[in-house]
């Protein structure tokens, strides 16, 4: 990560941001709908890369944690009379708080072990949601949910959610270039060296965790936001695979890498997946390119094209 | 309160016999991904999706002939070519992947999913298929004044059959302890001359036979449709995760602990049945979370 924007990047995200506003003005509503989705996704491989690409942890399952914060929001709005916000805090804080829990549990161990304990606690959850048919709806979920009047409609929802995303990513970018980010990379590199310089090793990888649960959490929320409804899918860990793939096709050593590989996938299952119902295939026949031709992932490839001396936030080779 | 009446003696052991019999196949499905994590350390998310390919096979072959001597074919075939789509993959694509980076092979495993529940999508639709059992194997016969079906006794049989089988291969034949050597020290084994890769190519090809072997028994109990892959993969993970990664012996209790609690689970709470087995796997991974029986890792 460099120090400084360059002027190029400021004015190139300012265009960026500048189209972001004006396209739903111009593009039919289902691209609208499309967007949004892409950036409810993109955000939560963000906060997947977090502790992936930058904490170096195998989880596994993160998707437990997206479906805790979207299912909270949802079952506040319509089985209480709880304010929006209310539901729209608690929904954060539900996922952080299971993380924080399950994180607690994982943090002791490492690598499969740290990944396999995680896939059986979320499937935990998971089976809970998809059996618990007075509360959650079991395997139909819940559908229909409302929200307030002013960001029903799909342009209001997408502002409403472009906001937030914005606002999440600057939060991230600050949390990865702060010590405490840098202090993460380091355990990632090295554990053994950072634990004998006297940083506590599981505490910053439980931290992480919880920051990125949270972020995971923010993501269900706004993805109620779009879809007004929840199922048990959103904590299926086919879910978790996906979104750990996002991370890895858009380039999990970069900061961006992960929008980019959610706005692939999305894209990929929704305009692909009206040609063809076999878009799965397609999907696979691209990982297998991936992993033989651009092992780092497309913006990993492009940002070593632009800057061949320097590796940005790459590990180092391992 | 039905539940109570339930709770005979015969009512549990009737219970216990259904939790074996699922163990069964849990077993023989979770063997071959445990020799496949031994030997290549690579957690083979493909694996449900052969264990499908199975099944689909065995629909396939055993309606093509029909009859008894149909599902005895389909059950002996199913396997083979199971395993011979393990060695196209193998062979084609997986073996030059070998020196890159761990989570890369992972991933490559799960690419081979997508392509592979597709192509079953593709080759036999989203229906749902069934299979007869051989007519002697089907109906009840009483055990302790309670029906049991005649083709989970068969299952009962059959896992302590691949059970020994596996045990002897891996203990008493030249390939099965080349497959264990490599699967401690890959290097020394290329050193002493041996190919590693295609010991590798070998493992891989088993574990997957072993997948389509317990799809093809899986077949005649459930309803064989798109979707078992996932289904099954996950358990199939925690059951070699609790057990132990990469003992064979590991996958037995761990299948048997998953049958289990889930039969249990059944008797005493079947809306909540599913997560039985979730928290057992829980409860052994917090408390010994390298598994139960020791690692080849």
């Amino acid at each position: 990560m460099r120090d400084s924007f360059s002027l190029k990047t400021i004015g190139f995200l300012a265009a960026i941001f500048a189209l972001v506003l004006v396209l739903p003005l111009v593009i039919p509503r289902f691209y609208t709908y499309t967007l949004a989705l892409i950036y409810v996704m993109a955000l939560l491989a963000m906060s997947l890369n977090l502790v992936v690409g930058h904490g170096g942890l195998f989880q596994f399952h993160h998707a437990a944690f997206y479906g805790v914060g979207a299912y909270t929001f949802a079952l506040i709005l319509t089985k209480t009379a709880m304010p929006f916000w209310i539901a729209f805090v608690a929904g954060p804080l539900a996922a952080g708080l299971t993380g924080c829990l399950i994180g607690g549990f994982c943090v002791r161990l490492t690598t499969l072990y740290f990944g396999m304990l995680q896939i059986a606690l979320g499937s935990l959850i998971w089976a809970i949601v998809f059996r618990w048919y007075s509360l959650t709806g079991g395997d139909d979920g819940i559908h229909g949910i409302d929200m307030p009047s002013c960001i029903s409609s799909t342009n209001a929802s997408y502002y409403f959610i472009l906001v937030i995303f914005t606002l999440c990513l600057i939060i991230l970018y600050l949390i990865l270039k702060s010590p405490f980010g840098i202090t993460l990379r380091a355990i990632r590199d090295n554990p053994e060296r950072c634990e004998t310089v006297g940083i506590n090793v599981n505490l910053h990888k439980l931290a992480a965790i919880v920051i990125s649960t949270l972020f995971a959490g923010i993501a269900g929320v706004l993805f109620v936001v779009v879809e007004r409804s929840v199922f048990p899918d959103l904590l299926f860990w086919i879910l978790s695979l996906e979104v750990f793939i996002m991370c890895l096709l858009g380039g999990w050593f970069t900061f961006s890498g992960p929008i980019l590989g959610a706005a692939i996938i999305v894209s990929l299952r929704t305009f692909v997946g009206t040609y063809t119902e076999y878009w799965t295939l397609i999907l696979g026949v691209i990982l297998i390119l991936l992993i033989f031709f651009l092992p780092e992932g497309v913006m990993g490839f492009l940002a070593q094209k632009a800057r061949p001396h320097e590796r940005g936030l790459t590990a180092g080779e391992k | 309160m039905e539940i109570i009446g339930d709770l005979t003696f015969a009512g549990l052991a009737s219970h216990l016999l259904v939790g074996l019999s699922r163990a069964m196949i849990l077993f023989i499905v979770t063997s071959g991904l445990s020799f496949v994590l031994g030997v290549l350390r690579v957690p083979n998310i493909a694996h449900g999706s052969l264990y499908m390919i199975g099944a689909f096979v065995a629909f396939s072959i055993s309606h093509a002939i029909g009859g008894n001597t149909g599902f005895w074919v389909a059950l002996l075939l199913s396997p083979v070519v199971v395993g011979l789509v393990a060695l196209i993959a193998e062979r084609s694509l997986f073996c030059h992947l070998y020196e890159r980076e761990h989570l890369m092979l992972l991933l490559f495993t799960f690419a081979l999913m997508l392509i592979l529940g597709d192509l079953v999508k593709m080759f036999w639709g989203a229906d749902y298929r069934s299979i007869m059992a051989p007519k002697y194997l089907r109906g009840s016969i009483n055990i302790f004044d309670s029906p049991f079906p005649k083709y989970n006794l068969f299952l009962l049989v059959i896992g302590p059959i691949v059970a020994v089988l596996l045990w002897l291969f891996s203990n008493k034949t030249k390939m099965g302890k080349i497959a264990r050597a490599a699967a401690v020290d890959r290097e020394m084994v290329g050193a002493i001359g041996i190919n590693v890769s295609w010991v590798f190519a070998f493992a891989f090809v088993l574990g997957c036979l072993l997948a389509g072997l317990g799809g093809a028994l899986v077949s005649p109990t459930v309803s064989v449709t798109l979707g078992m892959d996932h289904d099954i993969i996950m358990e199939a993970f925690l059951i070699v995760t609790i057990g132990g990664l990469g003992n064979m012996w590991g996958a037995l209790v761990g299948s048997l602990l998953f049958g289990i609690t889930q039969s249990f689970g059944v008797l005493f709470w079947p809306q909540f049945a599913i997560v039985f087995p979730y928290l057992a796997v829980v409860i052994v991974l917090i408390w010994k979370p390298t598994g139960m029986l020791k690692s080849v890792w």
